[in-house]
């Protein structure tokens, strides 16, 4: 068995024949206070590609953070660790410790199935299910066995009030997902993830493909979010990040050049490749 | 470094009309005082009329800065760079309008036989004006060894006012009758040292636009 911190990882497309050659069920480490994700040398390799070095960040409860960088750095592939997504791609190797809640999402233990049932995301483009808004809603509350009309209704009605698009949809709860403009299937979305009642909201770039009044609505609902969620955005919109997050990490070539208070970063970063980047002189 | 060229080109913009305007605040500046010392008044009414200079460079800084911010989103050093622009643009305005002062108490003194303390305005006044020369020197190199110079030029000053306002103090027991011309000259020292004071206000700017954290050096 190897080091704790050089345990390596081999997964397969097909999550049931994930090999593990190494890694302690719970990391002996104890994760920050309030920290959802303590990330401990994360070392990713997709083939012989090194796309992750040396990660390590914790990401705490009731927080926004925001990874940025530029394209290719990393911030994707981080961002689809965090709830195994990333395991879906062949030849992937992952080597160090993701705490959630103090346990290694790693170890062969851990249901993934479990994992994203805690740690939902919103992928770039809207991406409904060609049903109603309603069964959109009430899919996954089925899946995990909920049958009663009543709770149901309950769930669809909070979890499209929680996403701030309720009142636009009430009346029109059967008509098909597909009807609704790119910002209202990108909040049907998030209002989907609401449904399983998660605890960390995974966000990838969930605004670059919506209008600009749009996006603030989305940006304003994530904010809303963070009283009850911990929420990771991934985005290339540079104010968006300044506007929202709590936090700030810049990825440059899968390194963490730098993490730290948002204001911090967008006031005086301390790396001038930070630097370099958020004023827009290269990426 | 790559990108951004075009904006790259707006903030060298905003530096020159800073620079400027400083060049400006100061010229006015070495105006007012020869002209106090020749009672030459048509050269300090021609100072009074010229303000509307520095007042038009001074609007222009404020609405490119502000076209700047709307249009650019800058963020960090851009950020910093473009408001101690602002602020910097609104302190040499201030002294380019102690120049004015200085210029009205002359047209006030008029012909009037002067009290001995010319020479300790005259010194004031180029330590004043060797701080704005540095000022600006320092936000072009972004030396902040130079703004903190700028604090113990600025203890000069603040030590000749304090010896001048004395000096005025004993003519006006002596000579009851130059009221008037020792009330414009206290009041040219306090202009003076009032620029100076501005000019400190732009050197800290400057520590901020280098280091992104405050320093006051007037305590």
């Amino acid at each position: 068995m190897g080091g704790k911190n050089m345990a390596a990882v081999t997964y397969s497309a097909n999550p049931v024949e994930v090999f593990v050659t190494s890694r302690e069920e719970t990391a002996t480490s104890v994760a920050g206070k309030n920290a959802v994700f303590s990330v401990r040398d994360l070392n990713l390799w997709y083939g012989e590609d090194h796309a992750l070095k040396n990660i390590n960040l914790e990401l705490k409860e009731n927080e926004i953070t925001a990874i940025i960088g530029p394209s290719g750095c990393g911030k994707s592939t981080f961002i689809k660790t965090l709830n195994r997504m990333v395991e879906l791609i062949p030849s992937v190797r992952i080597g160090g410790n993701i705490l959630y809640r103090g346990k290694d999402i790693l170890a062969k233990s851990y249901k993934v199935e479990d994992l994203r049932t805690r740690v939902g995301m919103v992928f770039q483009k809207p991406n409904p299910f060609p049903k109603s808004i309603y069964e959109n809603i009430a899919y996954g509350p089925k899946i995990h066995g909920i049958r009663n009309k009543k709770i149901l209704d309950e769930i669809v009605e909070k979890s499209l009030r929680g996403a701030a698009i309720w009142d636009e949809v009430k009346e029109r709860l059967h008509e098909n997902a597909y009807g609704l403009s790119g910002g209202q299937q990108q909040r049907l979305c998030i209002a989907r993830c609401l449904a399983i009642e998660p605890d960390v909201i995974l966000m990838d770039e969930p605004t670059s493909a919506l209008d600009p009044i749009s996006t603030l609505k989305v940006e304003e609902l994530v904010q809303e979010l963070k009283k009850d969620f911990s929420i990771v955005i991934v985005t290339h919109n540079m104010q968006q990040a300044a506007r929202i997050s709590d936090k700030t990490a810049f990825f440059l070539s899968g390194e963490v050049i730098e993490f730290d208070r948002t204001k911090k970063i967008f006031s005086s970063p301390a790396d001038k490749r930070t630097e370099d980047y958020i004023t827009g002189r290269f990426g | 470094m790559v990108g951004r060229e075009k904006f790259q080109r707006a903030l060298n913009e905003l530096e020159n009309k800073l620079i400027e305007l400083g060049t400006f605040a100061d010229r006015a500046l070495k105006n007012s005082i020869e002209a106090l010392e020749m009672k030459d008044t048509g050269r300090a009414i021609a100072i009074l009329e010229k303000d509307r200079e520095a007042n038009r460079l001074h609007e222009e800084i404020n609405d490119f800065a502000i076209m700047l911010i709307a249009t650019q989103a800058p963020v960090a050093i851009d950020l910093r760079r473009i408001i101690t622009g602002i602020k910097m643009a609104d302190n040499i305005e201030r002294i380019a309008d102690f120049a004015v002062n200085i210029a009205r108490s002359t047209i006030r003194i008029g012909q009037e036989e002067h009290i001995g303390i010319l020479m300790q305005v005259k010194k004031m006044y180029e330590i004043t004006s060797e701080m704005l020369k540095m000022a600006l020197s320092a936000y072009h190199d972004e030396d902040t060894q130079k703004a903190k110079k700028i604090l113990e030029m600025d203890d000069k000053v603040d030590a000749l006012y304090d010896q001048t306002v004395w000096d005025l103090f004993e003519f006006r027991q002596q000579t009851p009758q130059g009221t008037m011309q020792i009330i414009q000259l206290l009041l040219v020292c306090r202009y003076l040292e009032r620029a100076a004071d501005h000019v400190t206000n732009i050197a800290e700017h400057i520590i901020f636009l280098v280091k992104g954290k405050r320093y006051s050096l007037n305590n």
